[in-house]
């Protein structure tokens, strides 16, 4: 079944236009649970109510405050709020193009697929285009009140447009202080080298499944007919002995199974 | 499912950091080849897309509680249930205890089984961040393995089940900390075909060309920090200032009951796990 645009805008480029549709990339697959009433297994209703007294104050009460310290707010009425708001606005303004790598994947929030609106031969040419010259664009736009950055690449013959953090929403490893300890000596150095390379290969995301997600919905179904599945306990770890030890184990042990395969 | 609440609600902290003990996220082991790691798992995300407090007419911050819909009885965490929905309003309760004993022993280590060049994973798998930091004693592997990565330019990936759910990771190193990115699985992804993109036309090679000459004349060699700023947030921080300073609409609480939404900083958190390994070490 054809997914749903979710918006609709125009990325802008100078004074070049292409129409887009927007349409989420991402599928949720999580196992959706709610919380229920154990006793009469129905769902619970939530309210917001005053912790003291444990009186619920209806939704059209309540105010919103900004905490500047310890138990003083400043109230912002509706009003106040929506005069915040950033003008609405079709624009996907693209700012400048950046090689790949130069935006730290912990800046990536939410990706979107862009699919054209009109336009076919802009939006696959600008497609070829970041693909043939290796850039992804930064993008600004309003979208739902809201003001988005965004990176803009190509994926395939497709453009994709991924949302990023602010600045103050990533932590920075820079930072922080490197952790203490005895730098590693050559001998373990080296083995650890053999030791990746032996992992080393292509990134296939086929190859990783989430297997705990099929294990629950499994379990979910077998009770849902009135089997009680019985489960294992969990068991305590194991333990290790010295590093160089470890390390020339499972270069062994790797090698055994390349070998065998 | 709600957090505790009981135990929330004993603890005070207050904004400016300092806040109750440092705790990690998560603390498990970290896995390559048969070399264990011990680790702990800090968030390397923060929001601050709702700053904002819902409170009472008189200015008394709210909680979220949480009403029978039969009985209209408030309920504590030990009255509720997680419910899967198998028909309209039919449930199949699942317990904490089943979720955890559902996920085998291996499978809450991060077992890095494929090392990879992170260039080679698309930005579109990457999900929320985190940082490792070493824990009882496992300094020297840990160094061990950052070292190696960096000097291979590499990131190890691995699956592991935390708190109930599988997550697939990226660890990689970061000036000698490990980060760890979540990532999407390759099924919670749609592809181009399924959401029916038309496919690709012919297009002309003066159209491409345009293009790429307008993306020349745009490039830049990296993300300034400036394009990132939150000016949502700065528009809010300037009228709050300004109602402050003018004492318009500002109301105390005595004793604020807080029991959502507190502050963490979690910079401070990570600064402090990691001092106090230095000391050990």
């Amino acid at each position: 079944m054809a997914v749903r645009a979710i918006w609709k805008g125009e990325l802008k480029l100078n004074s070049t236009k292409v129409p887009v549709k927007m349409y989420s990339a991402v599928k949720d697959q999580t196992v959706r649970f709610h919380i229920l009433d154990e006793k009469s297994k129905t769902r619970v209703k939530q309210h917001m109510v005053e912790p003291d007294k444990g009186k619920e104050v209806p939704n059209e009460e309540i105010q919103k405050g900004f905490e500047v310290e310890t138990g003083t707010f400043v109230i912002l009425d509706d009003e106040e709020l929506e005069e915040l708001e950033p003008e609405a606005s079709r624009e996907i303004e693209i700012t400048q193009f950046l090689p790949p790598k130069a935006i730290p994947p912990a800046y990536y929030d939410r990706p979107y697929y862009l699919g054209p609106d009109g336009d076919q031969a802009a939006y696959f040419a600008l497609a070829e285009a970041l693909k043939n010259k290796e850039r992804e664009g930064v993008a600004r736009w309003v979208m739902r009140k809201q003001p988005y950055v965004g990176a803009l690449h190509a994926d395939g013959d497709y453009l994709m447009l991924d949302t990023l953090r602010h600045a103050e929403e990533v932590l920075s490893a820079k930072d922080l202080p490197r952790p203490a300890g005895r730098a590693p000596d050559k001998k373990e150095l080296s083995m650890a080298k053999q030791l990746v390379e032996l992992l080393k290969g292509e990134f296939d995301p086929k190859e990783f499944k989430d297997e705990y997600r099929e294990r629950v919905m499994e379990f979910v179904e077998k009770k849902a007919k009135g089997h009680k599945p019985r489960l294992h306990l969990v068991k305590s770890k194991k333990k290790t002995t010295t590093l160089d030890k470890v390390l020339s184990k499972s270069i062994e042990h790797l090698k055994k199974q390349k070998k065998a395969a | 499912m709600p957090k505790k609440r009981s135990s929330k609600r004993k603890q005070s902290s207050d904004n400016n950091g300092n806040a109750r003990a440092a705790r990690p996220f998560w603390s498990g082991t970290l896995t390559f080849g048969l070399v264990s790691v011990p680790v702990d798992l800090y968030p390397g995300n923060r929001t601050n897309r709702a700053p904002l407090r819902m409170l009472s007419p008189d200015g008394e911050p709210l909680s979220r509680r949480y009403f029978s819909q039969k009985s209209g009885k408030e309920l504590d965490d030990e009255d509720m249930v997680r419910g899967y929905e198998i028909d309209k309003d039919r449930y199949v309760v699942v317990t904490d205890e089943e979720l955890e004993r559902l996920a085998p022993e291996q499978s809450r280590d991060i077992d890095l089984r494929r090392f990879v060049p992170l260039e080679e994973i698309s930005p579109l798998y990457f999900d929320r961040s985190y940082f490792l930091a070493p824990s009882e004693g496992s300094e020297k592997a840990y160094k061990l393995l950052a070292e190696t990565m960096k000097k291979e330019d590499l990131a190890g990936v691995a699956t592991f089940v935390m708190r109930g759910k599988e997550y697939l990771v990226a660890i990689f190193p970061e000036n000698g900390i490990l980060r760890a990115e979540t990532m999407r699985f390759a099924d919670e992804i749609r592809s181009p075909k399924e959401i029916d993109l038309p496919e690709k036309k012919k297009v002309t090679a003066a159209t491409v060309k345009k293009f790429e000459k307008l993306i020349e004349q745009h490039s830049a060699r990296q993300l300034s920090m400036k394009e990132l700023k939150d000016e949502q947030m700065e528009k809010l921080l300037k009228l709050v200032a300004k109602k402050r300073r003018q004492h318009k609409d500002i109301v105390e609480v005595e004793e604020p009951k807080r029991e959502e939404g507190k502050v963490i900083d979690l910079m401070a958190a990570l600064k402090k796990s990691l001092a106090s390994k230095r000391k050990a070490a």
